[in-house]
Formats: structure tokens, sequence, C-alpha cells
């Protein structure tokens, strides 16, 4: 095969087989010596790193056209619903903020809709250095087309180096089309962010087979190179009202603001509790808590908390609680500061959702049950007798 | 009406596990299973092709074994499958993976709606289906819990199977489904053909037939590579693919964890203690949980 790009020296192969565990993909066996399967293979390196012979070698693709260089700038989307910015915009300035002070270069944040000049201030305060603001009625409310079409116009006008976006519905929906767009590397849901010293590349950290792995990313040629990071993974600034920074509004063609599919209504959730994609506490319930009803129990100590209240796939898939509340591999993924498990064995599909909380809490009549190997506190007993007690334990603080 | 469905093969995470000396992923014994959300596609093309007639065509990229989750699915009664393999993908990031795909999708031609699962176990992006929707520059809705209608446009006619539009040109013919976002969900109405990615809520997969299992061992899967795609080269594989995974490595394990023991009240009164002194606190109304909202409120 004449471009091999794992490369395997069978001079210096001694079997050992470190390869063939490492490997996440299952790409390598041992024949006389290692041998990789290339359709396998995505040359993720975990096996040069483990070789003790240094026998593998990946060949390194030579960079084809511009390297960054011109690109310059660090961008967040802003999201935004009506009037209100969503939380994730301040985390991902304050994350961009450093990124943007590592590079020497500038934050600024890029906000699309109608009658929004005046949220540009907020921005600033925020950590931006200069905004980006298209305002025009049909961008009103979010819509995938039009919004691609004119991030991805911007993009090319302007040449950031970096883009970044929350990893809510919105902007996972978004960012990927932009991305085919301005043919540029999205990474999503990182967990870490970094700029190589040397390349002065992005490096993304991000999970992977449903949080069993972490995969460091980088995208050594394309511009911009885009990243997604969740809610409640990175840090804001403090707002500084004294920071001040440029606003530019910008033109573009009506064209780009052409929508095939529209909203034609919306329907809130109708709950006492917070949100659990941004809650900064979470209770949530398994089978253990045996019946619907016993989810009221959970409703009370989450108001005590002012928590959002979360479920596992068992519970939603036996009707106890609604497919928004699920948390999971097939739910959605929270990193609350506290994270209450009530009679949840802690599956690792739920794990998966939920794993990177600061605070783990478990309930379990099982002391064999999983979740106690992730529990930063555990208790073996009834959730159900004590969740009440616990809740009554915040009342009377 | 034609049906797209693209679909994974992926490791069953369920099963993989981490080798405490090594610290890396263990796949022996891991199954590899067709990717769960896309079963939910599955499911929804199905029940289109139940109301509507037509047919339904599943599609995978992947190395030879993905042909298995081909079968699969042809045994729910998927009416045609076929596999994107070759060299030439190997090494793909989920740029290279969403072109490969419309390539694929444009020479199946004819489709009025494509579907994907709304993310894959794996890599867990959820990039490919509006990176799909992009390339092929149609109209997208994600996080589908439940299609409302669908409508098939023209003179009243009911949808034909040998209809063979390409995109954007499936005059008056639209759909309405509800998209689920983290506050509710909106109802959004877009033109046919479309690209739409599901979410767990929207059915409940159907097992799969003996006799479809019978059927789907006999059926032809017929493999598709580079040259069928009519595909730049330079877009497929690792060429491209703008990311690259530099590093593989174990999330640090969660260190430190307390087992509280004694009687109900102990435990409990424990609990709250250690819990009031990391600034866990009663909060009166919901205060300490943020929502949407404006920064420095």
């Amino acid at each position: 095969m004449s471009d091999e790009r794992l490369k395997i020296d069978v001079d210096r192969c001694t079997a050992c087989g470190a390869c063939v565990e490492a490997c996440p993909f299952g790409a390598l066996k041992l024949e006389r010596v290692a041998a990789v399967d290339l359709l396998r293979c995505t040359l993720c390196g975990a096996c040069v790193e483990v070789c003790p012979t240094d026998a593998i070698s990946r060949t390194e693709r030579a960079p084809v056209g511009v390297t960054g260089d011109s690109w310059r700038d660090v961008w967040v989307f802003v999201e935004i619903e009506g009037a209100h910015i969503h939380p994730v915009v301040w985390e991902l300035l304050g994350e961009g903020r450093r990124l943007a002070d590592a590079l020497g270069e500038r934050l600024c944040a890029v906000l699309l809709g109608n009658q929004v000049r005046g949220l540009a201030d907020r921005l600033v305060a925020g950590g931006a250095d200069r905004v980006l603001v298209v305002d025009r009625p049909t961008l009103a409310c979010f819509q995938d087309e039009p919004f691609a079409a004119v991030l991805a116009e911007l993009v090319n006008r302007h040449r950031p180096a970096i883009l970044l976006c929350g990893a809510t519905n919105v902007g996972r929906s978004l960012i990927p089309r932009v991305a085919i767009l301005t043919g540029a590397g999205l990474t999503a849901d990182c967990t870490a962010l970094a700029i190589d010293p040397q390349t002065r590349h992005l490096l993304q950290t991000r999970p992977a087979f449903g949080g069993n792995i972490l995969a460091t990313i980088e995208c050594p040629v394309a511009r911009p190179q885009m990243a997604t990071v969740r809610p409640k993974v990175m840090q804001p600034l403090a707002v500084d009202l004294a920071r001040s920074g440029e606003v530019q509004v910008e033109e573009v063609a009506a064209a780009m603001l052409a929508a095939r599919a529209m909203r034609i209504g919306y329907t809130p959730e109708a709950s006492g509790t917070a949100s659990i994609a941004e809650a900064d506490i979470i209770v949530a319930g398994g089978r253990g808590m045996q019946k619907a009803e016993n989810f009221q129990l959970l409703e009370k100590l989450a108001h005590v908390l002012g928590a959002g209240l979360g479920a596992t796939r068992a519970v939603v898939d036996a009707g106890w609680m609604p497919y928004s509340r699920q948390i999971g591999q097939t739910g959605q993924t929270v990193c609350p500061r506290l994270y209450i498990a009530c009679g949840i064995s802690g599956q690792i599909q739920h794990l998966a959702g939920m794993s990177s909380s600061e605070i783990i809490v478990a309930i379990n009549k099982d002391p064999e049950a999983p979740i106690f190997k992730t529990a930063t506190y555990g208790i073996v007993g009834d959730a159900v007798s004590l969740v009440p007690m616990l809740t009554q334990a915040f009342l009377d603080a | 009406m034609h049906i797209i469905v693209c679909i994974k093969q992926v490791p069953d995470t369920a099963d993989v596990k981490i080798n405490p000396q090594t610290h890396t992923l263990v796949r022996e014994g891991v199954r590899a299973i067709v990717n769960p959300f896309d079963l939910y596609a599955v499911e929804e093309a199905l029940r289109l092709r139940e109301k509507f007639g037509g047919r339904v065509t599943a599609i995978s990229m992947g190395p030879p074994q993905a042909e298995q989750a081909l079968r699969e699915v042809l045994a729910m009664g998927v009416d045609e499958a076929k596999l994107l393999s070759d060299r030439a993908f190997a090494g793909s990031d989920t740029w290279a993976t969403s072109y490969t795909l419309a390539m694929a999708i444009r020479r199946l031609g004819g489709a009025a709606v494509i579907l994907f699962g709304k993310q894959a176990a794996d890599g867990d992006t959820a990039q490919v289906g509006p990176g799909v929707a992009a390339h092929l520059d149609l109209p997208q809705i994600t996080y589908v819990r439940r299609i409302v209608t669908v409508e098939n446009g023209g003179d009243g006619t009911p949808p034909s199977s040998t209809m063979n539009v390409a995109p954007n040109t499936m005059p008056g013919a639209f759909l309405v489904a509800e998209r689920m976002l983290e506050n509710g969900f909106e109802t959004v109405r877009t033109p046919l053909p479309c690209v739409l990615t599901v979410v767990r809520e929207i059915n409940d997969p159907r097992l799969p037939s003996l006799a479809g299992v019978l059927r789907a061992r006999q059926a032809p899967v017929p493999r598709w590579g580079a040259q069928d795609l009519a595909a730049e080269p330079a877009k497929l594989g690792l060429d491209g693919s703008p990311t690259r995974v530099v590093r593989i490595f174990p999330p640090k394990s969660r260190m430190g964890g307390v087992m509280l023991e004694g009687s109900p009240a102990t435990v409990v009164a424990a609990l709250a203690q250690k819990l009031k002194d990391a600034g866990i606190e009663s909060s009166r109304g919901g205060a300490a949980a943020r929502r949407i909202g404006s920064a420095g409120d």
C-alpha cells in the first residue's frame, strides 16, 4: 500500500501486544508482528505512545494550503432567546478571553438577532474586545439556515482563527452547518481548550465512547478552528463594566436571510423546577424510587435547593417522567455543581450523562450499585425515606 | 416517497471497559451494534413508509463488518441497504463523513426525507446529520421528537415511489415536526426534501420479525466505494478531514468517594453538613438554579 499512514517497523516489533491493547478501535492485531487494519485505524496515536521499542510511527500529512497565519482572533457566537443571553455565552467569553490572551489576539462576540444592538455592551463587560452585530427582523428567532449563512459570511469576511459556540440544541444544530460551509474543522462538546505554545493551534479535548475516554483533537490547517462547549464547563469572567470594546454593525445580503424551515410555534415546558441543562444542582431519580408518586419527594427537595429535577432512562421509559428530564447517553448530558442520585444504580449510559458533576451524592439500597464507585458521598439506604429527611435538614438550616 | 436513513455501527458502550493497568479500552467481547439513536430514525422511516407508501433505503459508512448493522435494519423492514466502504474513507472525521454520505444520497436520488439519529454513541458529536444537510443544501430540523404532518404536495395524488426529483424541487411538499429545545419544544415547518435528526422520544423501535431476519440474511448489500460516488478524493478520508486526533487518554477517575454510615438520621445530618460546607444551601424559589437570562443580574 503506497500511502501507509501508520507504519510498523517489523525489525523493531517484538510482538509484545501492547499496541493491540492500547488501540481503542481494534485496528491492531498480532500476527508474526503487529499488523494494522487501515480501515479501522484513525491515526489517534495511542499505539505509538505505548510501543516500548518505538516500532510504530505515524506519517504526518503535509499541510495543504495556507496555514492559519492570516486568520486571527477568537470568536464567540452569542446564543440568545429574545433579549436574554444564554448563560453559556459568559462561560465562552471567559474561556475565549484566556485563549485570546494566550495568542495575543482579540476576543470578538458575534451577535445575530433583531433589535439586539443594546446587548453589545454587556458582551464587552463580559470580556469581549469587539462585538459584531447583524441586526435584522428575520433573525428574530434562531433558524438554522439563515444563521448558518450569515455566520459563514462573517467568518469568510473577517477570518477568525477560532470560533466557539455553546453545545446547546441551538449550537449543535448551527455550527456543523457553518463548518461545512466554511470548510472548517469542528470539535463538539469540548471539556478543555488550550493553545499549543509551539504551534499556536487550539488543542480541543472532549469525551468519547460515552465518556469512557478523552480525546485531544486539533485542526492543523483548516480555519477557523471551531469548537462547541457544554454549559457549565468553562468559567466566566467577572463582569467588568469599565471594560471598553468596539461594536461593529455588519450588513449582509438579504438573500442570506432566506429560511426554508420556519418556526410556527413554541411550547414551553410547564415545570416548577429549573431546566436541568443549566442547573447548578440536580436531584435525579431512578427506578429505586419505586413509583411515580415518589418523585414528588424529589421535587420537594429540588424546590428547597433550587435544583433541576432529572431522571434515568428507566424512569422515562416507565412513563414516570417526561423525556426532557432524561439524563444519560440517550438523554441530556449535565454538569452541575451537585448531583443527587436517588435510587439510581449507575449504569454506564447514565454515568455518561452526569459523571463530570462536581459533587455526586448517591442514595441506593444496594451496596454493590455501580454508582457508589463514582459518588463523592454514598449512602446505602432507601431514598424514599431518606430524601424527605434531607429536605427537612435543609429547611431547618 | 423515498426515505433514506443513515446508520452507523458502533461499539456497545455498555460493554466498553477500561483496562485497569494500561488505562485503555478493552475491545474483546465488545459487541458491535446499530447506534441506538439510529434505531429511532429507522423506525420513523418505516412509519413514514407505512403512511405514505414508497421505500426506505438505509446507508452506512464503515468497515466491511458494518454490513451486519445494515442487515439488522433490513430485518426491521427497510427495503434496501447500501454499504459505503473503501480504504479511501478511512480516517474520516465528521466533515469527510458527512461529505461521503451526502455524495451517496445524491447518487441514490429522489429522497424526500433523510433521517439520522441525533448522535453516535462512540463519537457523540451530533455533527453528521446537520453536516449532510449543509453539503446537500437542504433544510434541517434537529432534535425531532415528533413528526406532526407530512404533506407530499403536488396535485394531491399519493406519493409515488417512482418519483425521482432532485433536492430542492418538490413543490408544495412540506413536513411539520416538533423540535426539542432545552426548555420546551418548537414546531417547525419545512419544505421537502429535508434532513431530520431524531431523539429517543419519537417512537419505540419495532423488533425484527423472524421473517424479516431470514429475508435480511439473503438480501444483497451492495458496497459502494469512492469510485461509485463521483467524490472528490481530497474531500474523503484522512485528506478530507480538517480535524485529527492528537491523543487519547482515560479520564481521571474520581477520587475520594466516601460512604456515610450510621442511622438514617446520622447519615442525613452528615450529608447535609458536608453539602453546607461545600456551599450548598436551601434557596428560596429556585434562585440558585440558573435559567436563560441576562448576565450580571
